[in-house]
């Protein structure tokens, strides 16, 4: 009992069952569906799927953001015991930026062109963290040099055409950590960038994640960014959380279909000139607006059954530490 | 190159329009009706009209008038329809509705028929012309900016601007509207030379400044009736019109180009 409230002291974000719909014609399409996850303290969780498949749009509805006409229709983002969906709006313009930061994919527009970066800064320290202004230069100073970039000092009163994409995506996080947030949304934060350039930001995030003891969400198409990088795996699908479980437990031995076609269809290092050819996942991409009954994967699903028309799409909650929710496969094939 | 030019015609035009008490050109309505009809001579550069007037001076003197006309209705209108339009494009929704049915009430009737309309309902006079323009052209501003707010909004660091808690009349004012200013800058180059002619327009009708006093409108309506035997009242007073608005098209254009190629040059 004591050990069960220790772990939900621990927790900073809970979220349970999120439903994000898009108004449409015909009523709603779903982003997000009954969507669940946890963040304790100094974790990262690794959120993996295709594109639309609602990744982006559950990072932003934690803040409050989803994109209009989408909405949070129901279930319950608890942060840090509070819940964010009743929070007043200059409340949650608080929590953004102070406790919630965010970095993105694209570092060729996430600088505000017309600013140069110390202004960028600066500014998130004064706003924030009510810094003088010669606090908060010094301060900007240090986090650039945290960053990575030579010569801070300069880089200053750089403007964001001058520097390259790795160069922006270092000031993007230098930004997203000013203010010292406790958990960081990274939305494909190396999508954008060169292989090499991707490993640099990433053990850059690593190693922030260390020294602070923050924790981050990091959202990816690329199984292997996340598999390096995350203590704990969500695999989305169409909007539905298909599979969740440790890190190393999950890629290791996947449950869902999903998940084993995602890892087949992914060359491995160690295996190259063994194995066969690499096996695509057949078919297309889910269009939301016309999902079949019961589980969204089964048009492409190589198990497919009669039963899967029914299939609740519930992880299995027997197993929280690693749930799927295929109720017929297993990680050996059909159970 | 072009901006340069531009920056050069239209500051002569500035200085001299400033300083004309203080070169000799002083009084604007001084008659001399021995000299009337004066072609132009190294006296009188741009020669005279029927009341023997000196054209140049009228023409420097009017230069005040009307610079300040274009300047003045250009910027008040630019700030107010720059605003609005930010709110629009911005808020979207019932805002963005509501005023942009305004912009379109205002920009669908005739330009110079509203204002002409407007100057009358004011009375005829440089006030009239003042709140004609002001009252119809804000709307383009507004328009313009709004376009501009709708493309800026989904760039990725007005979402992170967003998303980081800032507030959002900081992320307008502050964060936006530097990216706005650049099309209305541009914009506003033309739109002061239309000003100028608009109030040119005005006062040749009789609604805008009236006569005696100097403006290049009136110099010129009043020198029509001479056209055949003394082209220079209407002819040379029309060319420096034309050159003033020549130097901000080119000013328009210059800034154009080194704005386009500052900002966006990123790649």
């Amino acid at each position: 009992m004591r050990k069960q409230s220790e772990a939900m002291e621990a927790l900073l974000l809970k979220v349970d069952d999120l439903t994000i719909g898009f108004a449409d014609r015909r009523g709603f399409l779903l982003a997000a569906n009954r969507v669940s996850f946890s963040v304790p303290k100094d974790h990262t969780l690794g959120m993996v799927g295709e594109s639309g498949c609602g990744k982006s749009v559950t990072l932003r509805s934690l803040l409050g953001l989803v994109p209009y006409p989408g909405e949070v229709i129901a279930g319950s983002i608890m942060w840090m015991g509070r819940d964010l969906r009743g929070v007043s709006k200059k409340k949650l313009e608080q929590i953004r930026g102070k406790d919630i930061s965010m970095i993105f994919q694209d570092p060729t527009s996430c600088l505000n062109p017309v600013f140069s970066v110390g202004d960028q800064i600066t500014e998130m320290l004064r706003l924030k963290l009510y810094m003088s202004r010669q606090k908060a230069y010094a301060r900007a100073v240090e986090l650039l040099d945290r960053v990575g970039i030579p010569s801070p000092k300069l880089r200053l009163t750089d403007y964001p055409h001058q520097l390259s994409g790795g160069m922006r995506q270092r000031v993007m996080i230098a930004i997203a950590i000013a203010s010292q947030p406790k958990l960081l949304l990274a939305d494909e934060p190396t999508t954008a960038l060169d292989v090499t350039i991707q490993d640099q930001i990433l053990s850059l995030l690593a190693e922030i994640r260390e020294e602070t003891g923050m924790s981050m969400i990091l959202v990816s198409h690329d199984v292997g960014v996340v598999a390096q990088n995350s203590d704990e795996v969500a695999v989305m699908y169409a909007g539905y959380l298909v599979e969740r479980g440790r890190a190393q437990e999950l890629l290791h031995r996947p449950r869902h279909p999903y998940t084993q076609g995602l890892l087949k269809a992914i060359p491995k290092i160690d295996q190259v000139g063994e194995g066969g050819p690499l096996v695509p996942i057949r078919g297309q991409p889910p269009n939301l607006a016309d999902l079949p009954q019961g589980c969204p994967f089964q048009p492409r699903c190589r198990f497919m059954n009669e039963g899967c028309s029914t299939v609740s799409m519930e992880l299995n909650r027997q197993e929280p530490e690693h749930g799927s929710a295929c109720p017929f496969v297993d990680e050996g094939g059909m159970r | 190159m072009t901006l340069w030019l531009g920056v050069g015609i239209v500051g002569i035009a500035v200085i001299l329009a400033i300083g004309t008490n203080w070169i000799g050109f002083t009084n604007p309505n001084e008659q001399d009706l021995g000299a009337s009809l004066l072609a132009p001579s190294v006296a009188h550069p741009f020669g005279t009209d029927e009341l023997g007037r000196d054209i140049l001076t009228r023409v420097l003197h009017g230069a005040r008038i009307d610079l300040s006309f274009g300047l003045i209705t250009t910027y008040v209108s630019l700030v107010i329809g720059m605003f609005l339009g930010a709110l629009a494009g911005y808020f979207g929704g019932v805002t963005d509705t509501v005023l942009m049915r305004v912009v379109d009430t205002v920009i669908s009737f005739p330009f110079i028929v509203l204002i002409l309309a407007i100057a009358s309902i004011v009375g005829a006079g440089l006030l009239g012309a003042y709140v004609g323009v002001l009252v119809v052209s804000w709307a383009l501003y507004a328009r313009l900016t709004r376009g501009e707010m709708l493309v800026l909004r989904e760039t990725q660091y007005m979402m992170a601007a967003e998303t980081l808690g800032l507030p959002v009349r900081r992320i307008i004012f502050v964060h936006a509207i530097p990216n706005l200013l650049r099309a209305n800058l541009v914009f506003s180059m033309s739109d002061i030379v239309l000003n100028i002619l608009t109030l040119a327009a005005l006062s040749y009708l009789g609604l805008g400044v009236r006569p005696p006093t100097a403006e290049w409108g009136t110099i010129i309506a009043q020198g029509q009736k001479y056209l055949r035997t003394a082209w220079w009242i209407s002819t040379l007073p029309g060319i420096v019109v034309v050159l003033v608005g020549v130097g901000f098209a080119l000013i328009g254009d210059g800034l154009a180009d080194r704005l386009g190629e500052d900002v966006t040059g990123a790649a």
